[in-house]
């Protein structure tokens, strides 16, 4: 193993024996206060009648076929018992996830590596507003962690009502902008979510000047380092307006503004931890983008008392999260699914594919929960794709088409996904498509 | 035929570039390289000195409150843009462009500010966001139908010589006497997204005539074109969720 090590002499802190996989060794960063775990959440008799309703409202809604589960359980129970959300939250430590990006895949990997430690719950399915976080909370009441996917908009309700322990931060960048609005709207008010917060520890993005912006006047927050891929959400200051130069460097505003020293670095091939000690990130999910989760998740269980080498092991074994990343079988052939919603994430999804002369297939909806506007088709750099004969389908096949015709990609639109890979070479093609286009195709996947 | 490049202006896509419409520069960069003729793209960025004067064609976007007083602080600061305006040199600004090119905006806070009176053009925000697909019969030329996406909270109410850009056919546009848009002189202003070039390539082709001053030679459709322009144009189905 390559990386570097140190003696650790402090013996006030936590500190792992050598793993005898890798090597390498971990020393926690010192948890403030960690909640005791033994009291599962006291529950009065109309909660505990709720949560029963719930929990039967959800296996019904499996049954039935209707859906995930992920949301309904919890909309009954709040609605039986509207103060049921800090009753479920209370001896529990919570760790919330949210940004544009990658908050799904992170959330995933906090809950692995937290059950290095004890039971976790979390609401995998992607409910990210109260309901999903309260049917997660019911499907064990007596875990004592939870890792919650918030969406952006819903962080300072939530984090009112369920008082977390961490709050992660990964980024902010344009996406679903008739829905979701504008990145200063989305910044402000995860301010405001953070300042009611004063206790809860935050582990924040320092490369992102938006998501700096909103955590930077918290009382304790833990800065990770994973470089900023896209830059055009994120070249004028978001308190003041003024242009940012060294963007990739130490950039500062004249307003005060600065990128924060980092805690964790991520590196080309791993992390540099708070001691400035080295670790190998050898993930099975691909590309760089997943080792900036995996410190954010590594950050977030060290800082819940968990031994760093435990969790890395479990955050290892994810091959995918919820879909993202995953190898399915469509109409009989194997595929790899990747998930792009927005420029950013666009912008990593190409990187993945971009050298692997794999057949390839783009689709792009834009139903409500994909934004109606796809005019942000134009702002991702489709040009690695030239030497590419491209397959493009789902809603909007005509408008990437013709962004795609502009960049001299060569395309053909086909009238569906199953049709596309009818039309394609023999190999395993990737498939990268935007939210709902990405959800229908992973629940319709061949079951083995 | 002019033998120099044509110089295309991207302005301030630091600040005005949340909606994609740097795609109209890509648009009107590759319709000229198709039919051979050479341009370049000139990026300003808002830590630039000032507006250049020589360019022939400038594109603004949308962008947000915030975004849009510093573009108008950055815009007033050299008489670029201004001259170029009065030269007859074409300029295609979107949604927040076309507010700051106006006489004055109101922002959603309330407060009013000065604008850079290229088009008779007042914004006050609106009761609440329009936001959808927006079409309309345009007012120059043969340009015909325009197609594109709207997502604003201003009104626009056009005064003095300043025309709409378009009629609307469906969708808010200006919110004001059915206009969309605002045209006075070579100035063309709209709430189209989309990008709105790429969708509707007569008005590409329009503005850069008006910026090399000849009529330029018509290009083969793209293939997907014509079911774009009639899927994005008809009326709207039930919208699945």
């Amino acid at each position: 193993m390559a990386e570097t090590r140190r003696s650790i002499e402090n013996a006030g802190n936590r500190v792992t024996t050598g793993n005898q996989e890798t090597g390498q060794q971990w020393k926690a960063v010192p948890a403030p206060s960690i909640p005791e775990h033994e009291r599962p959440p006291r529950l009065d008799l109309r909660s505990s009648l709720a949560v029963r309703v719930a929990r039967l409202a959800t296996s019904m809604s499996r049954r039935l076929g209707l859906g995930s589960g992920g949301m309904i359980g919890g909309r009954i129970a709040m609605a039986l018992q509207p103060r049921l959300l800090a009753q479920l939250a209370t001896g529990r430590s919570i760790v919330m996830v949210t940004g544009t990006n990658g908050k799904t895949t992170t959330t995933q990997m906090i809950a692995e590596a937290l059950r290095s430690n004890a039971a976790t719950v979390t609401n995998a399915t992607g409910a990210n507003m109260l309901d999903g976080h309260a049917t997660a909370l019911i499907s064990q009441l007596d875990a004592p962690f939870a890792a919650l996917e918030v969406d952006e908009l819903h962080l300072a309700q939530a984090t009112e009502q369920l008082q977390p322990a961490v709050i992660v931060l990964l980024n902010l960048s344009r996406d679903q902008l008739d829905r979701v609005g504008e990145i200063r709207t989305v910044q402000a008010s995860l301010r405001r979510a953070l300042q009611q917060a004063p206790q809860t520890h935050v582990i924040a993005n320092r490369d992102d000047p938006n998501i700096v912006a909103a955590a930077v006047d918290h009382p304790s927050v833990t800065w990770v380092s994973g470089g900023v891929r896209w830059k055009e959400d994120a070249q004028n200051c978001p308190r003041c307006g003024v242009f940012l130069s060294d963007l990739e460097d130490d950039w500062k505003c004249s307003c005060g503004l600065h990128r924060p020293p980092a805690d964790w670095i991520v590196t080309p091939t791993g992390v540099i931890d708070p001691y400035g000690v080295s670790h190998e990130l050898p993930l099975r999910l691909p590309g760089h983008v997943n080792r900036v989760n995996a410190t954010f998740a590594l950050a977030a269980a060290l800082h819940l008392g968990c031994e760093g080498e435990a969790a890395l092991r479990r955050i290892r074994t994810l091959e995918q999260a919820s879909g993202r990343y995953s190898t399915i079988r469509l109409d009989g052939r194997q595929v790899r699914l990747l998930l792009a919603k927005n420029p950013a994430s666009w912008l990593e999804m190409l990187d993945l594919v971009a050298h692997n002369g794999k057949p390839l297939v783009l689709v792009v909806n834009s139903r409500e929960a994909d934004g109606y506007d796809v005019s942000w088709l134009w702002d991702i750099d489709f040009s690695v794709l030239r030497d590419r004969h491209v397959l493009v389908t789902g809603d909007r096949a005509l408008d990437l088409a013709i962004r795609l015709r502009y960049e001299e990609v060569p395309c053909q639109v086909a009238p569906s996904v199953e049709e596309a890979l009818r039309l394609l070479p023999a190999g395993e093609p990737d498939v990268i498509a935007n939210y709902t286009a990405f959800r229908d195709l992973f629940a319709g996947r061949d079951q083995k | 035929m002019t033998t120099e490049a044509v110089r295309i202006a991207l302005l301030l896509p630091d600040l005005l570039g949340t909606y994609g419409d740097r795609g109209n520069v890509q648009v009107l960069a590759q319709r000229m390289k198709w039919r051979g003729i050479p341009s370049e793209t000139i990026t300003v960025l808002s830590s630039a000195d000032s507006v250049p004067e020589s360019c022939d064609l400038y594109v603004l976007g949308g962008g947000e409150d915030v975004a849009q007083i510093a573009a108008v602080r950055f815009l007033s600061r050299g008489p670029g843009l201004k001259r170029a305006a009065q030269r007859g040199v074409p300029i295609l600004a979107i949604c927040g462009g076309l507010q700051i090119l106006g006489t004055k905006f109101t922002t959603g806070d309330g407060a009013e500010h000065s604008g850079l009176e290229l088009v008779d053009a007042v914004t006050e925000p609106g009761s609440k966001r329009a936001i959808g697909e927006v079409s309309t019969q345009c007012t120059l030329g043969d340009v015909g139908m325009l197609t594109g996406f709207e997502n604003h909270l201003g009104r626009t109410r056009l005064g003095g010589s300043t025309q709409p850009l378009g009629r609307v056919l469906r969708g808010i546009g200006n919110g004001v006497a059915e206009a969309e848009g605002a045209v006075a002189g070579h100035v063309v202003c709209t709430y189209m997204h989309g990008p709105v070039l790429a969708r509707n390539p007569k008005l590409a082709d329009l503005l850069l005539e008006w910026a090399i001053g000849e009529p330029l030679e018509p290009l083969p459709e793209l293939p997907e074109l014509p079911a774009l322009r009639k899927e994005r144009t008809r009326q709207p189905l039930r919208q699945r969720k």
